[in-house]
């Protein structure tokens, strides 16, 4: 292999084995340390001492994060709040894909891009205007008020159906756009041959359409469930005291409690939990890089 | 697919336009209200404006944000179009299987994972090889390059794909050492896609609030971190004003460089239909 190759493959690949590969050893090696009041503030996992060098490694992080069932209730409803979000987003998503698709070549591009353009103005902002919107004395309350439906204002801010909303809104382009390209790539000529063989039109595409776009929807569902599960901002600013979600708790830990080593295993567990739909969406996102 | 979309289709289109644009359009517009609350309408005014840029904080944050954003998405760009090539044109090598998936999980790795283990990644290699030295603007950088470089990839390496490999194997055949045969005949062809990537990876990294303040260290804050810290205290109307100014400096932005594409692509399309 040449020279210019060998640079081709090396800075790419050097670059992100030490800055996103490393990084996660040295996150499960400090998941097994204990904070210290020190700086760096956890302890080391080797020490030398009496020409004798000590591996101490510490589990205790661990059985706390199985004893304290904070964590445990903070897993398990990312999980419940990013899944929830994720099969509506993907029930909201799914027309909008196919009424592109279906759309002229030539609207379909302004489409496209009318449903990516609102992810490239800030996501902390685009969070922070549903603020506006839901809060006590914001626009829907005082709207449905003005209209004399209700004379109490709704609690909606501070709620968990608030962080649904955040999320189905945030992520909304990321399941349109792989659904999209299934859709386009779908041979039309099977729709075809099922209509003409007589089936009703939502026959087609009960037995034809939906099954032939799986791919997209795992995809697309991936894509919003992964970082979902890890959110911070939507739940910090949207969820309240309330709701519980282990991006919040990791963030807690690390910047309010200073640990180090508990926010580590935090992360450490996050990852197990997330392995399988990562490797799910890498299967589908390594068909689409080319192999 | 089919050449129609139903009443159906264009009411729900409709409807979900109205919710991704509703909440935007109610920011910009009660960026233009003298009251300070900021639900209720008090009439028109442009002060928030006036104070927006006033606040040195913000303005210092944003310059900050900027060049860090700018620097990211140019490496990014670089890496990424890299390992695009390395995806899509070299077939099997060792380690490929690990490659790909270094590319495709920062595109979904939860930002709180992704900021700790950098963060504490920082602090080993200042302990043990003393750089570097302090957390600020560098890590910020580097952290950005890493996340955006797979954003890039993901774009660049699908127009790669789409790209004829003929016109490159033709180049080759007429004797361009490979190098020349990228400069001269693979890069103007997929320059459109690296336009986008380095737009995406741009505003991807301008718009990092959680990796940054992982990583970042005294002096350096960006403005999503001021962002986040004023309105963790409240509403404030110059918040309004300054997503007024983000959403109108992205749609022209990436209207323009769509526009340019559409352009480019439509020639492409025509090209051979003139040369028969």
């Amino acid at each position: 292999m040449s020279w210019g190759w060998r640079s081709v493959i090396g800075v790419p690949y050097v670059w992100l084995t030490l800055f996103f590969l490393v990084p996660f050893v040295i996150v499960f090696k400090i998941s097994f340390s204990e904070m210290a009041y020190a700086i760096p503030p956890y302890t080391d996992l080797m020490t030398w001492a009496d020409q004798q060098l000590t591996l101490s490694l510490n589990f205790g992080n661990y059985s706390y994060l199985f004893t304290d069932d904070l964590y445990i209730r903070a897993y398990l409803s990312s999980i419940r709040i990013a899944g929830i979000s994720t099969v509506i987003c993907l029930l909201v998503a799914y027309p909008i894909a196919y009424a592109i698709a279906r759309a002229e070549p030539a609207t379909r591009n302004a489409l496209l891009m009318l449903v990516i353009l609102p992810s490239w103005t800030s996501f902390l902002i685009r969070i922070y205007a549903w603020v506006g919107i839901l809060k006590n004395n914001g626009l829907i309350n005082n709207f449905l008020m003005w209209l004399g439906i209700i004379d109490q204002p709704i609690a909606m801010l501070n709620t968990e159906f608030a962080v649904y909303i955040g999320i189905v809104y945030a992520y909304l382009p990321f399941m349109v756009l792989p659904l999209y390209t299934n859709l386009m790539k779908l041979d039309s000529s099977l729709l075809e041959a099922a209509s003409d063989l007589g089936a009703a039109p939502w026959k087609v595409f009960m037995t034809v359409t939906l099954p032939l776009s799986k791919a997209g929807m795992i995809a697309g569902s991936m894509l919003v469930f992964i970082p979902a599960v890890g959110e911070f901002v939507i739940p910090d600013m949207l969820g309240g005291a309330e709701t519980l979600m282990i991006g919040k708790v990791l963030w807690q830990e690390f910047f309010n409690n200073r640990d180090w080593p508990v926010a580590s295993a935090v992360a450490i567990v996050m990852l197990l939990l997330l392995l399988l739909p990562i490797t799910l969406f890498h299967r589908y996102q390594s068909r689409e890089l080319g192999n | 697919m089919g050449k129609n979309v139903s009443n159906f289709g264009k009411t729900y289109l409709t409807l979900g336009f109205i919710f991704l644009y509703l909440p935007i359009l109610i920011l910009i517009i009660f960026s233009f209200n003298e009251s300070k609350l900021v639900t209720v309408w008090g009439g028109f005014s442009t002060k928030w404006y006036g104070e927006l840029l006033r606040d040195e904080q913000m303005l210092g944050a944003a310059w900050m944000s900027f060049k860090i954003a700018f620097l990211a998405a140019s490496a990014a760009v670089v890496i990424g179009t890299m390992a695009s090539i390395v995806m899509v044109r070299m077939g099997h090598f060792k380690g490929r299987a690990a490659f790909t998936s270094m590319i495709t999980a920062p595109l979904v790795m939860p930002e709180v994972i992704t900021g700790l283990s950098l963060l504490l990644l920082f602090v080993a290699m200042a302990q043990t090889i003393g750089w570097p030295a302090g957390r600020g603007m560098l890590t910020i950088l580097i952290a950005h390059i890493t996340f955006c470089t797979a954003f890039v990839a993901v774009v660049v390496s699908s127009r790669l794909r789409e790209m004829d490999a003929s016109l490159e194997e033709a180049a080759r055949d007429l004797g361009a050492p490979p190098w020349k045969v990228f400069f001269l005949i693979t890069l103007p062809i997929i320059a459109p896609a690296l336009i986008s990537g380095w737009l995406l990876a741009f505003t991807l990294s301008l718009d990092d609030l959680v990796i940054a303040s992982f990583v970042s260290g005294p002096g350096s804050t960006t403005l999503p971190m001021v962002v986040y810290s004023s309105v963790r205290l409240g509403i404030s109307p110059k918040i309004n004003a300054l997503a007024t100014i983000i959403v109108l400096l992205a749609s022209t932005g990436v209207l323009t460089a769509w526009w340019w594409a559409q352009r480019v692509e439509t020639r492409s399309i025509k090209l051979p239909a003139n040369i028969s």
